[in-house]
């Protein structure tokens, strides 16, 4: 590989950006795979051991740390092309733009802020517990591993928080009904044959996962 | 049609601008939008008044001399046109019509609405071009060039480098631009040879003049008058990751 691939130009930032963005949508699918064995009605028995195995096997440790720097190289790359962006344009127009564009492609910034926040709640409410950085009403289980489970059943008996888990899942959708289609398109990945079930895939992909997610808080309030 | 303008003034570069109304009564539908400045300026130039400044060359569309954001839109309401090209049927008696100059940092207004394009020059001046040495011409046929890729280059080359791109794009991005000129040269065998310097030489350029990033909103695409297509984009951003990576 050519050093100079570290220099950060536009389009290598923008790729970047990507690259990572569709690293975090798989580990969306996987985070999900393992949200949906609450569904099972066994006693929770396969989450908790999808949970256990989370936690405790090494090859996921690493992938963790990995997973952290994908979110926070995505975040910081978003963050740096968006200042960049309204830079650009120090003087704006008295009228507001009328060129017809995808409505969501306009706000990625602001759908981003919303993941995030998800993101820092969600952090909160479960990864930290494992390393004691936050404490839960819920006791740990006997071999002293968090029981998630019960932290699950906790906080989406509220409906609360549960409406808030919905509306910021739905945030989530809206991010990432224009980020696949562009993921694919800055990564040159345009093809006349394929482009439209690329399109049509992503936004198979922004409703039916953040459904799925949905799901899980409805299950525990109904 | 009668009609009220509301028409950015700015004296130069380092001045603040402002916005100022004017007035016209008995403009033909048939007129076009530049013919309408022209009336007003002669009005304006009967009243001792200092007319509008605003570019404009060819007057047939195809020299990307005139630009104007008007009403919101880059080039106007009409749908893949260039100002000049637009006509006042596309507007209703008794019309507010906003007109203001291009905004992007690397297009700072001249005069009125007259910006300083010539940062798309510079970015040419990095590769929008094949190095070839002077001499007998070729035999036609001596490089074959597939239909295909024959077409998609006319198509890119129809860029007349107006800037309608930059001023739609929510982030002042030239990305349209860049990859129409890299594409157009890029996907003949003689554009072949120079293609990586030129996609990484360009895009250098692209950033240095301080234009925005590309965030996919696809604004250039819908507001170019040569109906330039995304898939140029996408084709650089090919180039460049393989100029970069093999």
């Amino acid at each position: 590989m050519n050093s100079s691939f570290l220099h950060f130009s536009s389009i290598t930032k923008k790729i970047w950006m990507a690259l990572l963005g569709l690293f975090l949508m798989l580990f969306l699918v996987v985070h999900l795979g393992i949200n949906l064995c609450l569904l099972r009605d066994d006693g929770g028995k396969w989450f908790r051991a999808a949970a256990h195995f989370m936690g405790t096997n090494y090859i996921v440790k690493i992938f963790e740390v990995v997973l952290f720097g994908g979110f926070i190289f995505h975040i910081l790359l978003g963050i740096i092309l968006q200042l960049k962006n309204w830079l650009s344009r120090p003087v704006r127009y008295k009228v507001t733009n009328k060129t017809p564009t995808p409505f969501l492609s306009k706000y990625m910034i602001y759908t981003g802020a919303i993941v995030l926040t998800f993101l820092i709640i969600h952090l909160f409410n479960f990864f930290f517990i494992k390393f004691g950085w936050v404490s839960t009403h819920v006791p740990a289980l006997d071999d002293k591993e968090p029981d998630f489970l019960g932290v699950t059943r906790y906080l989406f008996s509220q409906p609360a928080y549960s409406i808030f888990y919905i509306a910021l899942i739905i945030g989530l959708g809206f991010h990432l009904y224009h980020a696949f289609q562009a993921a694919f398109q800055t990564l040159g990945l345009d093809h006349k044959t394929y482009t439209p079930f690329i399109t049509g895939f992503g936004i198979f992909f922004a409703i039916v996962i953040p459904l799925g997610y949905i799901i899980i808080p409805l299950y525990f309030l109904i | 049609m009668r009609l009220t303008l509301k028409i950015w003034k700015q004296k130069d570069s380092h001045s603040k601008g402002k916005f100022v109304n004017y007035s016209l009564d008995a403009i033909s539908p048939n007129c076009s939008f530049l013919e309408m400045l022209d009336i007003l300026n002669e009005q304006l130039i009967r009243q001792n008044e200092e007319p509008v400044a605003f570019d404009h060359d060819c007057r047939e569309g195809i020299c990307g001399t005139c630009s104007l954001y008007i009403n919101g839109r880059p080039h106007g309401p009409d749908d893949a046109v260039t100002t000049c090209q637009l006509h006042m049927r596309k507007f209703k008696d008794g019309d507010i019509i906003v007109i203001e100059p291009w905004r992007a940092k690397p297009f700072p207004v001249v005069k009125d609405l007259i910006v300083d394009r010539s940062a798309f020059d510079k970015i040419i001046q990095e590769g929008g071009y094949i190095s070839v040495l002077t001499g007998g011409a070729a035999e036609a046929n001596q490089i074959l060039v597939s239909k295909t890729n024959a077409e998609l280059s006319m198509d890119a080359a129809a860029c007349i480098g107006c800037g309608a791109c930059v001023a739609a794009c929510k982030n002042a991005s030239a990305m349209l631009f860049v990859s129409a000129k890299v594409s157009h040269l890029g996907l003949l065998p003689q554009g072949r040879i120079e293609a990586k310097d030129r996609v990484k030489k360009m895009v250098a350029m692209m950033d240095t003049m301080g234009f925005g990033n590309c965030t996919n909103t696809y604004a250039c695409e819908a507001e170019c008058p040569k109906l330039i297509s995304r898939s140029n984009i996408a084709r650089m951003n090919r180039e460049f990751i393989c100029a970069k990576v093999i």
